[in-house]
């Protein structure tokens, strides 16, 4: 039986203008003045679709743009090009009210728990708020007891609800993140790092009560991270991408056994592991640039070590290759790896 | 000689009602050209560590007792002009935000000039040479260009160079690191742990690196430390302690790693959170969340033992040693909690699936 797509996204673009302010556009050079408009490109037609009941990690360097498309996707930046579906509906073109039906069946979990949670708000403010503005029609008890239950589900003692997040630790406050994702029951989290600000066994912590939600609600996770040992261990499906551009995506373990794209093969080799550390690490040359100008060619090319003309004129498309995975690279494609 | 000696070190916090114990009874040693971590959660007391070797830890914080020797020369109780000679020039540190360390309204050049000149008495133009060679060595491309440029211009990891690069200026003894990766992305994390190990060997310097990550760990150091709650639960040779933990608290950080679990299943955390300074439990303080804990484990705090290859602190691992001993086993064929044969086993499942 084909599953049916939760979500579909295709061909998604999104630019930023650095210098917005019509006055600091202008510059002086030789007693002329110039009016230049500075763009960051930030994804560059990403095509995605999420299956119902899967867990699908995006992993990538800072400035790839992971961070934006799980803002497009939530709605809180607005694309510039491509479409995205929830189930039949395109929801990137609606305005805030018919938005509204979506908010509640996608939700969305921040890297810092520390700034995510409102420091004026107690953890019962926090979490019945969602609850009653979604479910106008409940009474107080029953809101009572559906944060009661719902703290609890995560692990924190219910008498604890009148408490303020600063008296919470890290991993504490991340849990009640989860509960205020999951207090409208959502069927989509969207999880951007939410791991990142916590140590190894709270993150373990964590990493449990989100798989345990999973099987419970039938949850489906886009989860963005940079861990790679995380993603292993939690993803059905792996996005790799690169200046706003996909690069590889595959089943996990394919991707962990036999990486195509030969980025993702120096971001693998990178993971500081316990058992080899006789592989050496793949050197890159450079860093992550940042996308000032339209991409011409492969993004990867300026450090990649197969790089050859092909790359740098024209850009790869997304190929399927025999065992499920999708690569987008031309020395892949030519068979010269 | 040792080059650093730290014995018996308690660091309090004097608040105004009571009085809090940050590290207590720390011992180690660190050789020349030596790599050692410290290795803990948040709230440890591993960063407490490394600043108080360089007596940077500020009021309410104080060294209550216990000495730190250099090279044999006692520095818990330098005054701060005499401490202004040994940070910096013998010990020198790297900490966590590159962005946070670096002057903002300074060029790299008038900062690492500045170190310079104020420790020697180089003239500003052999200072400004010196300075480009390092940011050479440290693989910076066109140091040059780099040496008159302002830390915002700079990328990420360019900035944690540059800062490695000033670290090194003065030939110091020792570095300290603390977390300097934690704020990098994975590939350019690899960059600059393989740089710092080789800078290490390349000068003689020894290492400190200060993290929560045992991969990072595993790396670089060739000694690791353990830390929880204040106090120094295991130190033996990474190796050893990666594969066959010896400590409830160090086995259960191991095992809490992703890659310790089959995938998609749940994952081994260790339950509860690290006790806060004002709360310590009696006794070991890890009892609270171990999960082999014992009526004396609650009454009195286990003392550091050697077994041979580490030193470790738990009754548990007193008892297995005593019985051993007792029945005049070899060491070396003592059944302990073999996490070895756990990794493998787990490799093999994987590798089946």
């Amino acid at each position: 039986m084909k599953r049916i797509p939760l979500l579909q996204i295709s061909d998604l673009e999104k630019r930023f203008t650095v210098n917005e302010k019509w006055m600091s556009q202008w510059s002086l050079n030789k007693g002329r003045s110039y009016k230049r408009q500075n763009t960051v490109y930030a994804l560059n037609g990403i095509t995605l679709t999420l299956h119902r009941g899967e867990t699908l990690c995006i992993v990538g360097e800072t400035g790839c743009g992971k961070s934006t498309l799980a803002r497009a996707i939530m709605g809180l930046t607005k694309p510039d090009a491509g479409e995205i579906h929830y189930g039949d509906q395109r929801i990137d073109n609606l305005n805030d009210r018919q938005r509204l039906i979506f908010r509640r069946r996608m939700q969305m979990v921040f890297q810092n728990p520390y700034a995510s949670l409102n420091p004026r708000m107690t953890i019962y403010q926090t979490l019945s708020e969602p609850i009653r503005f979604h479910n106008p029609h409940l009474t107080r008890t029953e809101v009572d007891d559906k944060v009661s239950q719902l703290i609890n589900s995560v692990g924190i003692a219910p008498s604890w609800v009148d408490r303020y997040p600063h008296e919470f630790s890290g991993g504490q406050r991340q849990r009640i993140s989860i509960a205020r994702a999951l207090s409208v029951e959502p069927e989509l989290i969207v999880a951007d790092e939410p791991l990142a600000a916590l140590d190894v066994s709270v993150q373990a912590q964590v990493l449990n009560l989100m798989m345990d939600k999973q099987e419970e609600y039938d949850l489906t996770y886009l989860f963005i991270t940079h861990d790679l040992a995380v993603v292993e261990h939690f993803s059905n499906r792996v996005a790799v991408m690169y200046l706003g551009a996909m690069c590889e995506l595959s089943p996990t373990k394919t991707l962990f056994d036999s990486p195509k794209h030969p980025y993702t093969q120096a971001l693998l080799s990178a993971i500081p592991r316990l058992d080899n550390n006789t592989q050496k690490p793949i050197k890159l040359i450079g860093e992550v640039p940042t996308p000032y100008d339209a991409i011409t060619g492969c993004p990867f090319h300026a450090r990649c070590p197969f790089a050859q003309e092909r790359c740098i004129a024209e850009t790869p498309a997304m190929k399927r290759q025999a065992d499920g995975s999708s690569v987008a690279c031309h020395a892949v494609e030519e068979d010269r790896l | 000689m040792d080059l650093l000696d730290v014995r018996n070190l308690n660091v309090n916090f004097q608040l105004k009602r009571e009085d809090l114990a940050a590290l207590i009874d720390i011992n180690f040693s660190l050789k020349h050209g030596e790599r050692i971590a410290f290795v803990g959660e948040s709230g440890a007391g591993k960063s407490i560590l490394g600043f108080s070797i360089v007596n940077l830890i500020s009021r309410p914080g104080y060294i209550k007792s216990g000495s730190i020797k250099l090279n044999g020369n006692e520095l818990s109780h330098l005054s701060n002009r005499q401490m202004r000679h040994i940070r910096g020039k013998r010990i020198a540190m790297i900490f966590q935000d590159p962005m946070m360390t670096l002057n903002p309204v300074l060029t790299v050049g008038e900062q690492m000039v500045e170190a310079i000149r104020s420790h020697t008495d180089l003239r500003k133009k052999e200072a400004k040479n010196l300075a480009i060679a390092k940011l050479a060595q440290v693989q910076i491309a066109s140091p040059e260009n780099r040496f008159n440029q302002y830390p915002h211009e700079l990328s990420g990891g360019m900035r944690q160079r540059v800062i490695i690069a000033i670290a090194l200026l003065l030939k110091p003894d020792i570095i300290i690191a603390d977390e300097p990766t934690t704020a990098l992305d994975v590939t350019i994390q690899a960059e600059i742990l393989e740089l710092l190990k080789h800078i290490c060997d390349d000068n003689n310097v020894a290492l400190i690196l200060i993290s929560h990550d045992l991969g990072v760990v595993s790396r670089v150091a060739e000694r690791t430390i353990v830390m929880y709650a204040g106090r120094i639960v295991e130190q033996g040779p990474t190796l050893e302690i990666i594969n066959d933990p010896q400590h409830p608290y160090t086995q259960g950080l191991l095992n809490a790693l992703p890659q310790m679990s089959l995938p998609g299943h749940r994952l081994n955390q260790i339950e509860g959170a690290m006790p806060s300074l004002n709360d310590r439990p009696k006794g070991c303080a890890f009892h609270t969340r171990c999960p082999y804990v014992m009526d004396k484990c609650k009454q009195k705090q286990p003392d550091s033992l050697y077994n041979g290859v580490s030193h470790v602190a738990c009754f548990m691992v007193e008892d297995m040693m005593k019985e051993i001993s007792d029945e005049s086993y070899d060491f070396d064929e003592g059944d302990g909690p073999d996490n070895g044969a756990y990794l493998l086993s787990i490799s093999q499942q994987k590798g089946d699936v």
